[in-house]
């Protein structure tokens, strides 16, 4: 268990700032009045008890290192795909593959993540699984809706797994003159991430007027947007020291994942008004599902990826 | 003994909370400790493990369910998680050959104070159909202890999780949701009884949203 001064620095941070949320929350409360029950507010502690248990987890384990990071997203990616798998289309022909892809492809995933090896990890799920599952409904014999349940469970797996895998995939880049350190680009992630998703609640919430796609999403406005994603970068930015990059290098690559994260949202939002629910799941108290809590850094968590390993890394 | 059968049975309900997640809606009725027939739609050897799952640890203890014995007798590891763990109530389902009435046995185990989870479509429902017609038990059950609260329980998902001769259950998520109790009314013909505990069940069905 070592961890770079700079991860203690920012988890005292985070601890600040959930302190503060914590204690505007129960100011609104007594505001309102303790018999006034407010929907609003009650939502907004639910939501700020579940962040202070998500920064707790997170920060343990990432403080056992590789280890304990590839085990926290193995275990999410496995409850993010039970989510998605829930909603999508699937017969009793199905049941090997689905199988396979969450006792064999999910570990297996990881464990490429583990020992490091970048040309299957980041090929496998896109080419083998993508390839042999149809194969196995296949054999089954049952044609009915064949292409929309291989390809939902081609989908829950790109989006449950792969690009979930590569948050503890960033611990494998090397990057001259930031040994020892790659955990902290996690941490960036994360903060930033999911920092531009509160940081739009809350300019959402303050100043929401016009609605950015109504059939999407009706909580998602350009006020919330603009303000969240740029607030979100400037923050970023902020966090350069525990970064590789300059201050103005975080402040791009900031600014370019809060925006992946946005359009997570959105294009999780449009399939979950396709399959007709509000929230993926249940089991993060005022959040929903994890695939809720999750979408951002999804859809961030490739890109970040990429975008480091190709201008910084050496591998 | 009964400390390893507990212990069992707590491994099991761990099991499939981790598979599936699952969660109680309660629509309709409370999870009080009540004396209940809860009647559920079965598609999976594991419903009824959910049903005892979601219960409150207070209410799961004198919840028993309503089983075949030709199923759960049939091998030493059955009957013991039938018989210890879950403390089924074995019914013989074979009307030609059985010595005890199924009945006679539900209403005792009410009388002893018990709550029952039963199947009225007597056995898995394997079909295209989200519901197979009743058996008549219910019916009877209710005729002799008209007193006790029916609560229809809808099982989601459950069927696609583990289906019929799979042993790999796959990890998705299930809900159960509780409605409305039922009665039988004074004067109110077999038929037409059923078919409204029949369709109390699967309203439940059509109100649920899978997540």
């Amino acid at each position: 268990m070592s961890a770079p001064f700079e991860f203690i620095l920012l988890l005292g941070g985070v601890f600040c700032v959930l302190l503060l949320a914590s204690f505007v929350a129960s100011m609104l409360k007594k505001r309102v009045g303790p018999d006034q029950p407010n929907p609003v507010i009650e939502n907004l502690v639910a939501r700020i008890n579940a962040w202070w248990a998500m920064a707790a987890l997170l920060a343990v384990a990432m403080l056992f290192g590789r280890a304990g990071t590839i085990i926290l997203f193995g275990l999410l990616s496995f409850a993010a795909m039970r989510e998605f798998l829930t909603l999508t289309a699937k017969s009793r022909a199905d049941h090997y593959s689905l199988a396979i892809a969450f006792f064999v492809v999910l570990p297996f995933q990881y464990y490429l993540v583990w020992i490091a090896w970048y040309g299957l990890y980041s090929i496998f799920i896109p080419v083998y699984a993508f390839l042999f599952l149809p194969i196995i409904s296949a054999c089954r014999g049952e044609t009915q809706n064949f292409l929309t349940r291989v390809s939902e469970t081609q989908w829950g797996l790109m989006i449950c797994v792969f690009a979930a895998s590569h948050v503890p995939a960033l611990l494998t880049l090397q990057i001259p003159g930031y040994e020892g350190k790659p955990i902290l680009l996690i941490a960036f992630l994360v903060v930033v991430v999911q920092g531009s998703d509160v940081l739009q609640y809350i300019f959402g919430k303050l100043f929401g007027r016009s609605k950015i796609s109504p059939a999407l999403s009706p909580s998602k406005t350009w006020e919330g947007f603009l303000g969240g994603v740029l607030s979100a970068s400037i923050l970023g930015a902020l966090l350069w020291w525990m970064t590789p990059f300059a201050l103005w290098q975080a402040f791009l690559v900031s600014l370019l994942i809060a925006i992946m994260g946005f359009f997570g949202g959105l294009v999780m939002s449009a399939i979950k008004r396709d399959k007709g629910v509000k929230d993926w799941g249940h089991l993060i108290a005022g959040h929903g599902g994890f695939i809720d809590r999750l979408d951002s850094v999804m859809f961030s968590a490739p890109i970040f990826f990429h975008v480091v390993r190709y201008f910084w890394s050496t591998v | 003994m009964q400390f390893f059968a507990d212990t069992v049975g707590h491994a099991i309900v761990l099991f499939a909370r981790l598979v599936t997640a699952v969660r109680a809606i309660w629509d309709g009725v409370e999870p009080v400790p009540d004396k209940r027939v809860y009647f559920a739609n079965h598609t999976s050897n594991g419903d009824f493990v959910l049903i005892w799952a979601v219960l409150p640890p207070k209410i799961r203890r004198r919840t028993r369910p309503v089983a075949g014995s030709d199923y759960w007798l049939k091998s030493k590891l059955k009957s013991f998680i039938g018989r210890d763990v879950f403390n089924a109530v074995l019914i013989d389902r074979n009307s030609d050959t059985r010595t005890n009435d199924p009945i006679a046995q539900m209403a005792e185990a009410l009388d002893d104070g018990n709550s029952l989870i039963l199947f009225p479509e007597g056995t898995r429902n394997m079909s295209e159909e989200p519901l197979l017609s009743f058996k008549t038990g219910l019916f009877h059950l209710a005729k002799q202890r008209p007193d006790v609260d029916l609560v229809p329980v809808w099982v989601e998902n459950l069927n696609h999780v583990m289906p019929k001769g799979e042993i790999l259950p796959i990890p998705l998520v299930c809900t159960v949701r509780f409605g409305e109790a039922v009665r039988l009314h004074t004067n109110e013909s077999k038929d037409a009884f059923l078919q409204r505990s029949y369709a109390a069940l699967v309203a439940l069905k059509d109100t649920g949203d899978v997540a």
